[in-house]
């Protein structure tokens, strides 16, 4: 359905005194995704992960210079496309009720979302009824206005607005952030329904055991590259192929709660050689020197030289 | 002592008792966990103990002594938000030296960059800004640290290594720590005692 193959995205900045700064945000990122699978993109604040979620939605900024290929359905997806498909074939469901227009009900907000992809007022209007009582939302719900949603509430509210359209692609970004143990689990069940129904799902997460909850595959970011995509049960069976992958597994609280010290590389001076090579334990003079492509292992991919099955 | 003595806390006369009746103490060099579901009003309980908001009835105590109107205060509340806790218009520099003179080790250490001390807090991420806001209160004039979903927003690794800095810090300067998470594994990692409100 989505293929992006080396996608790079170049940010270009003007510092005091007019200097020209490079910033590299995304670096040869590889990502596909089919109908029916939810693709969960983990990783850490600045590796990129959101900026994909705005490539695709054609919202990149002004400043912004993109390479590689997208395509989507077969065709190639163009900013101009993005803009097209926007709110119709991909949709995204916001990180919180913020997105939302303070001064309006919420049921009028999510029917003209629907009213968006060619739909009659009056049939907006019963599909968003319908999904409201789908997910349990009493009637009145339409009828609030954002603030006076509880946490549960607002998070139905807006997986709605992606159920309202016929959107084949949904991302979803930072869907659960503190939210109660609960609406997590719930908020993520209605995603894997909406791949069950057929649509592709891409959740973008820094939480990769709440990503591991209904993932089929899971792309792990780094420095705005893909350096491993796995399927969801490799984390389980101990077949990870890269060693920061290997690394975020094992912080996780209930894993061994060990970090690897160290931080993603200087967006502004990418570093020759490999992206993780500060903080490998297995580099070497050729990951020094070269950056390493991605290639395909034990029916997945990773980015790294030394990766073994 | 950090105590919190029969707290009451609403956020108006009509409106339902948000925090009831809830006594806490920590020691100093003591991890605390605080679980408790949704609508329990543990973020309320934070901003009680760090002074932020009055009890309506009860008292918050730092050695039988209460917290102090002006100056800094010992009890210092992180959030998960850092944007919240910042002055926008304020340099990352500025805010950092607001705790006292920068450590620059301890910066280190957070993977804090030189060349972020120039910039406003909008120019870096949340988990760039949040790791800043923590650096901050890491002097010695806290003496206790409320961390409520200090780190939800961060990647698990960013987590462990910001939970290994703070607690090494808090066990070396006897520093009291209050953690209040929804998440049961990572305050099993952390704490001496969890307190199941
Ligand atoms: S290419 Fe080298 S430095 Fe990079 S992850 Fe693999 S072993 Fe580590």
């Amino acid at each position: 359905m989505l293929s992006l193959s080396n996608l790079s995205v170049t940010f270009t900045q003007y510092d005091r005194g007019l200097r020209r700064k490079q910033l590299r945000v995304i670096t040869d990122l590889n990502l596909d995704v089919q109908a029916g699978e939810v693709v969960a993109v983990v990783g850490a604040s600045g590796s990129g992960k959101s900026l994909l979620a705005h490539a695709l939605l054609g919202i990149l900024p002004q400043n912004a210079v993109m390479s590689g290929t997208m395509t989507f359905q077969g065709e190639p997806l163009t900013p101009h496309r993005c803009r097209l498909l926007r709110g119709k074939a991909i949709v995204l469901i916001p990180q919180s009720v913020g997105y939302l227009d303070p001064l309006m009900t919420v049921g009028p907000q999510v029917q003209r979302v629907a009213q968006l992809t060619g739909r009659t007022k009056a049939a907006a209007k019963t599909a968003v009824k319908k999904t409201f009582t789908r997910y349990g939302l009493p009637a009145k719900t339409f009828d609030l206005y954002p603030f006076q949603l509880s946490g549960g509430m607002a998070r139905r509210v807006l997986v709605s607005t992606a159920v309202v359209t016929p959107a084949q692609l949904v991302i979803a970004d930072e869907p659960t952030p503190g939210l109660h143990p609960d609406v997590v689990s719930e908020t993520l069940t209605h995603l894997r329904e909406l791949a069950d129904a057929g649509r592709g799902v891409i959740l973008i997460t820094h939480d990769i055991a709440a990503a591991l909850k209904i993932a089929d595959r899971v792309a792990v970011f780094y420095a705005g590259t893909t350096v491993e995509i796995a399927a969801g049960r490799d984390f389980f069976t101990g077949k990870l192929r890269h060693p920061y992958t290997q690394a975020l597994w094992r912080s996780l609280p209930q894993n061994e709660f060990l970090p690897v010290p160290g931080n993603q590389p200087n967006l502004e001076q990418l570093p020759q050689g490999c992206l993780f090579k500060d903080r490998c334990p297995w580099v070497d003079d050729l990951c020094r020197e070269e950056r390493p492509a991605l290639r395909e292992l034990n029916d997945g991919w990773v980015r790294c030289f030394h990766a073994e099955g | 002592m950090l105590k919190g003595d029969s707290l009451w806390f609403r956020y108006g006369p009509q409106l339902p008792w948000t925090v009831q009746n809830i006594s806490l103490a920590v020691a100093p060099g003591e991890v605390l966990g605080i679980m408790a579901p949704s609508g329990y009003g543990k973020t309320t309980i934070g901003k009680l103990l760090s002074g932020y908001l009055p009890a309506i009835k009860g008292a918050v105590s730092v050695n039988g002594r209460s917290l102090p109107q002006k100056g800094y205060c010992p009890v210092q509340l992180v959030f998960q938000n850092p944007e919240l806790a910042v002055n926008p218009r304020w340099r990352i520099r500025q805010i950092l030296q607001e705790g006292g003179k920068l450590n620059l080790a301890q910066l280190a250490a957070f993977g804090i960059h030189p060349n972020w001390l120039s910039r406003y807090p909008h120019e870096l991420s949340g988990g760039e800004l949040q790791r800043v806001a923590i650096s901050r209160i890491l002097n010695s004039a806290t003496r206790y640290i409320i961390a409520d979903e200090m780190t939800a927003m961060l990647d698990a690794n960013t987590q462990a290594l910001i939970w290994q800095i703070v607690l090494d810090f808090v066990k070396k300067q006897q520093i009291g720590l209050v953690a209040i998470s929804h998440e049961q594994r990572l305050l099993e990692r952390l704490c001496d005692r969890i307190l199941n409100l």
